[in-house]
């Protein structure tokens, strides 16, 4: 068998395991009808779930990233299936295969660079001490060594896997999750 | 009861130091005992990080509940984000006895231990569970008669299996605390929906996210109230500086003046609109002010 065949396989119990509440299906619609995004976007949660875990094409959905993780279909869902959980296991598997969108990819560099997803610059520094704060807050942003140890503990997770090589390409772009 | 420390996140410190300088203000003024968390990074975000890989959330996440774990204190959140990141990786450090292990192993590079034995609060959940909206009232010096549009937020909530705090469909808790300011909490339709910004969709698809807040906004708008409240500073940003992004995109003007409960508890515990990071440089904060100063007059 050739490695990408494994990798398939590999793939479809991986969103086997991270689908098995969607089992219980039963098609209703309560979870679309009470989505907040699926009136807006294109994200339809009950197709969603009718596919999770049986088609890999949900890993290259774009809807997959249209959820705001409000829980309503969660909390509404007569078989009390975990729909939100599902939906951020199956992100993190597509995230594992580097599916991921620049956007996120440069929150991921805010985080591994600074600590924070969103760090803080001049102008807001001065916002802080016009209204008689510290310029810079009681986080990592003021303690090196604690940036460090949230570096070492990225590290130790992997995390760098999340973020493109060029890590200043982003670096001035404003982030917000 | 433990003392509290306050875990700040991002938005907070680094876009609306206001948000944080109203909530020091009316920690001191009520004579809570909470201190600063130093070195605290992002806890990290549940919407990308969460998605991207549990392990990172978790083991990042942890490191900021044992800083408070070394100080002996609960951790006292104030964003819906912070709150659903940190409870959920405080009981998964509490019921799962493996996840407990692994985060260790990577907390050990940095000489740090994770035990579990601290709570994390939320300041709306904590403010009314542990003095309730009768003692909210009785430290306020300036009773503002307005009618607000309560947000609650999402993750502050839900999933209710784990918040504990209730069912998420008409919950009242926040509204109390409104009342208690001699506010009017008035309903609106869709009050439980979501400001648009969660789970990443803000970050990566901005418009899709205006479309769901423009929509919120059109109902509070037909009830007519004087301001919205929120509890989180990702709603804040989402239902506050949103407006501009909307009117730029669409053209619908909303004018809503925007406040986090902090800032609102701030006004009528009797301190001024500049120490709360309420710009009323922005008209339709100057609006609001001017009304509750007219108040004060009649």
């Amino acid at each position: 068998m050739n490695e990408i065949s494994r990798e398939n396989i590999n793939i479809k119990e991986q969103l086997k395991e991270a689908s098995s509440s969607v089992l219980r299906c039963m098609q209703c619609g309560v979870c679309s009808s009470s989505c907040p995004s699926g009136r807006h976007t294109s994200l339809n949660i009950r197709k969603l779930v009718k596919i999770a875990g049986k088609d890999p094409d949900i890993l290259k959905s774009e809807e997959l990233w249209m959820c705001t993780t409000c829980y309503n279909c969660q909390e509404r869902c007569p078989r009390g299936i975990d729909i939100v959980e599902t939906i951020l296991k199956i992100r993190s598997i597509s995230a594992h295969q580097d599916i991921i969108l620049p956007e996120h990819r440069a929150v991921c560099q805010m985080l591994l660079k600074y600590g924070h997803a969103v760090p803080i610059n001049d102008n807001y520094k001065r916002k802080r001490t016009d209204i008689g704060l510290e310029e810079l807050p009681e986080t990592v942003h003021k303690y090196k060594d604690s940036l460090n140890e949230v570096k070492k503990l990225l590290a130790s997770c992997g995390f760098q896997r999340f973020v493109e090589e060029d890590l200043n390409e982003n670096q001035n772009k404003e982030t917000s999750l | 009861m433990k003392g509290l420390s306050l875990f700040l996140g991002c938005l907070i410190p680094n876009r609306y130091p206001g948000i944080e300088l109203a909530t020091k203000l009316c920690l001191a003024k009520m004579d809570i005992d909470c201190s600063d968390l130093p070195g605290a990074s992002c806890c990290p975000a549940p919407g990308v990080f969460l998605s991207f890989d549990k392990t990172s959330w978790l083991t990042l996440a942890s490191r900021n509940i044992v800083l408070s774990e070394e100080m002996d204190r609960d951790v006292l959140t104030i964003c819906n984000g912070c709150f659903s990141t940190l409870a959920d990786a405080n009981h998964t450090i509490q019921k799962d006895e493996k996840a407990k292990e692994d985060v260790n192993a990577h907390l050990k590079k940095i000489g740090r231990e994770v035990k579990g034995n601290i709570d994390v609060r939320h300041i709306i959940e904590y403010l009314y569970q542990e003095y309730g909206p009768e003692m909210i009232s009785s430290f306020v010096e300036r009773p503002l008669d307005i009618r607000i549009a309560v947000h609650y937020g999402c993750h502050l909530i839900k999933p209710t299996k784990d918040r504990g705090l209730g069912n998420s469909e008409r919950p009242v808790f926040f509204d109390e605390l409104i009342t208690a300011l001699g506010s009017t909490s008035v309903d609106y339709p869709d009050k439980m929906a979501c400001c648009g910004a969660g789970g990443g969709v803000r970050s990566a698809m901005k418009e899709k996210s205006l479309r769901m807040t423009e929509a919120k906004l059109a109902k509070i708008q037909e009830a007519n109230v004087d301001c919205i409240v929120n509890s989180c500073p990702f709603c804040h940003m989402q239902l506050d500086s949103g407006q501009d992004d909307i009117k730029e995109l669409t053209g619908t003007e909303f004018e809503i003046p925007v406040l986090h409960y902090t800032q609102i508890l701030g006004l009528a515990l009797g301190f001024p609109a500049e120490m709360l990071g309420i710009d009323t440089s922005v008209e339709k904060n100057r609006k609001l002010m001017e009304l509750l100063d007219s108040q004060v007059e009649s």
